[in-house]
């Protein structure tokens, strides 16, 4: 298998504000990851589904709208469904420290909140693909 | 050039050569150059010889054409700005209660957000609601829910701005249906929609519709304001998500003045003259943190406007030439670490709004990058306008920059650099076509990029973030809470509204409302009242529209 990380950057729900999303998506392809973007206001379903056929390595949903803890947990209800959780779910976006936490406790692998500097996601999302190994 | 003026231009020149050439050789300067954040370099120091590069008559007198020194002939020494703090959460009820807060501590205009599933034509029962429903601004469904959102409030007193643009013909329909219910006089309501759709694919990216429907509509809004309610501003020409999203201050205010031609355009089409609504119209841009960029861009954004409605749309009546706007602070330039710190960013960035001479103004909450507002928040926000309005003194003199040989440089700098961008707009075809294009997009995709970067660089700085930033700091903050009961309210109102209201009359209303659409000449604002009126929901007149003529997906750049 090839070692160049995949990765699918999404927006899912309502929420347009695409300023941080596109900024991760390109940050991620200069850093030599395959990036996927999947465009605004997509299902959970939707995504969770791409995701899979994709084969991604990383889910990366942006929320700025405030659903956050409406939609990732039922992202990673669909992951498990699938039978696909070694799909790295991660996310990004404007929330409080405590709900950030409390995502991380149900699965999330990392909340990359605002003002996060670019290098940060880069590193994190290869530390977090190493740690989990080859699919 | 002036023998005065030569006579300065020697003296300049030795000051350089001598004092400040000796000087910099002792101690050099800070850096090396700095330019303003969209990237005109500064000099460092402006003196008349820049100043004389600006003819007189582009600086002008205020209310007078070209406007570049405010809107209005006394401006806050006759009135002071509309203090206009943006509310909106939970159900209609929740709202009007923060409404009736706000104006109880002195605020003098109502402004609203509302939820995602509103701004996007969606009824609180869709499957894409699920989780939105009065969380990020108030939830409305039907005119029931405009009544509560405005119960008590003087609408012929206190003028109205609603934050919304594909669905905003509705609101505006269940506004004026609440309105004719009370009574009122339709010429005394004063108050916006954003209406701005062009703004949407563009930047803040809420659409129901393809473009060219969505345009229509926003024309019919105009023409129908422009006959029925002489006070009503139609539409809110926006920089602020353009901004927000990303872009320079030079695109910020360009942006927008090619949809402003757009529209326009649109309207005379119809055989309206520009005069006929030109007056109404509205702008709306953001203060971000470069001060002086930022009042320039205000003054010139006024200049720009008088030339472009003069002389590309012939108008005649001074008030067609007149630029007035609303200005919000930066909310992205706002930090979650050392949280109490934005309260002095937005207070600088509410002065240059006013030094820019703004006609209302909201200030941000120092909570807003955890959650929307909370009263204390929006308190503290709302008396940082009463501190410039009250005690600073400031408003006492009209465009107190006017004739700085810095502000007037950089003002006529950005003044053509917008005609510039505008110029390439024409020649590439027009602002619909690059729209499809995505180059509005990839522009506003590039600054923000080189902003990220420059912000990790920590060439751009953010205070507590890329510098004096304190490791392992607590954010000892209450954030505003969601009351998950208050989506349940809504969905209760919503099906009691549909058990009750005629569904013959809806269904009859609504098949009428297709014919209407089908009919480019016609205008769609009578029906859509009728609709309201009738109990028909945002999400059943979005719906039904969709059904004809489809929607929107964007092919995203990046």
């Amino acid at each position: 298998m090839s070692d160049i990380i995949r990765v699918m950057i999404a927006k899912v729900g309502l929420d347009g504000h695409d300023r941080g999303v596109k900024i991760v998506a390109r940050t991620l392809r200069d850093a030599g990851m395959d990036v996927i973007y999947t465009g605004l206001h997509r299902t959970p379903e939707e995504v969770v589904d791409a995701a899979v056929q994709e084969d991604v390595d990383v889910l990366g949903i942006s929320i700025l709208s405030g659903a956050h803890m409406t939609l990732f947990p039922k992202m990673l209800k669909l992951l498990e469904a699938r039978d696909a959780e070694d799909i790295l779910l991660i996310g990004g976006g404007v929330m409080p420290d405590e709900e950030a936490a409390a995502l991380k406790a149900m699965g999330v692998k990392e909340i990359l909140l605002q003002d996060t500097p670019p290098e940060t996601i880069v590193t994190t999302i290869r530390r977090l693909v190493a740690e989990r190994g080859p699919k | 050039m002036s023998k005065e003026l030569d006579e300065f231009r020697r003296q300049f020149e030795a000051w350089e050569q001598i004092e400040l050439a000796a000087f910099l050789k002792k101690s050099p300067e800070r850096q090396a150059e700095s330019r303003t954040v969209t990237g005109f370099p500064l000099k460092r120091v402006y003196t008349a010889l820049d100043l004389a590069q600006t003819p007189a008559e582009d600086i002008g007198l205020p209310g007078q054409y070209p406007y570049t020194r405010g809107a209005y002939p006394t401006m806050y020494r006759g009135r002071l700005w509309t203090m206009r703090q943006i509310a909106g959460f939970g159900t209609a009820e929740d709202t009007n209660g923060r409404f009736k807060y706000l104006i109880a501590q002195g605020q003098t205009g109502l402004s609203t957000d509302f939820d995602m599933p509103t701004l996007m034509g969606y009824d609180s029962d869709h499957p894409m609601s699920e989780g939105e429903v009065g969380r990020e601004g108030v939830a409305i469904d039907t005119m029931a829910d405009m009544e509560l959102l405005f119960e008590g409030i003087d609408l012929e007193n206190i003028s109205v701005s609603m934050t919304i643009n594909p669905s905003a013909w509705i609101l505006l329909a269940m506004y004026i249906a609440v309105a004719q219910k009370r009574g009122l006089d339709m010429h005394k309501l004063s108050g916006t929609i954003q209406a701005d759709i062009l703004k949407e694919y563009m930047a803040q990216k809420e659409w129901a519709f393809p473009i060219r429907p969505s345009v229509r509509i926003v024309r019919d809004c105009i023409t129908y304001c422009a006959r029925n309610m002489k006070r009503y501003n139609p539409i809110n020409i926006s920089g602020y998500h353009i901004s927000e999203a990303g872009s320079s201050p030079l695109d910020e205010v360009a942006f927008p003045l090619c949809n402003l031609i757009t529209y326009v355009e649109e309207v005379v089409k119809t055989g309206m003259h520009v005069d006929e609504f030109a007056p109404r119209l509205a702008f709306y841009f953001v203060s971000q943190s470069d001060f002086f960029e930022e009042i320039a861009k205000f003054r010139a954004a006024r200049r720009a406007y008088a030339k472009i409605m003069k002389e590309r749309f012939g108008a005649k009546n001074p008030e067609s030439m007149r630029l007035r706007f609303h200005t919000q602070t930066a909310a992205a330039s706002l930090t979650k670490p050392q949280y109490m710190v934005n309260i002095v960013r937005t207070a600088l960035q509410a002065l240059s709004a006013v030094l820019g001479g703004t006609q209302s103004l909201h200030t941000n909450g120092m909570d807003e990058a955890f959650a929307i507002p909370t009263e204390e928040a929006m308190k503290i926000a709302l008396r940082t306008q009463q501190v410039i309005a009250d005690e600073s003194n400031v408003p006492n003199v009209i465009d107190p920059l006017g004739g700085s040989y810095y502000v007037e440089h950089l003002t006529t700098q950005m003044e053509r650099a917008i005609f510039g961008v505008i110029e390439e707009v024409d020649r590439r075809g027009g602002t619909i076509k690059l729209i499809e294009e995505g180059w509005f997009q990839r522009r506003i995709a590039d600054f923000a990029y080189e902003t990220a970067i420059k912000k990790a660089k920590g060439e751009k700085v953010v205070l507590g973030v890329n510098k004096f930033v304190e490791p392992g700091e607590k954010a000892d903050i209450e954030t505003h809470p969601y009351d998950p009961a208050s989506a349940q309210r809504q969905l209760d109102r919503l099906q009691r509204v549909r058990r009750e209201r005629d569904q013959r009359e809806v269904d009859r209303l609504l098949d009428r409302l297709i014919e209407v659409a089908r009919t480019e000449t016609e205008n769609v604002m009578p029906v859509t009242i009728d609709l309201v009126r009738a109990g028909a929901s945002m999400g059943e007149i979005v719906g039904r529209l969709k059904a004809l003529w489809g929607t929107y997906r964007e092919t995203p750049v990046f």
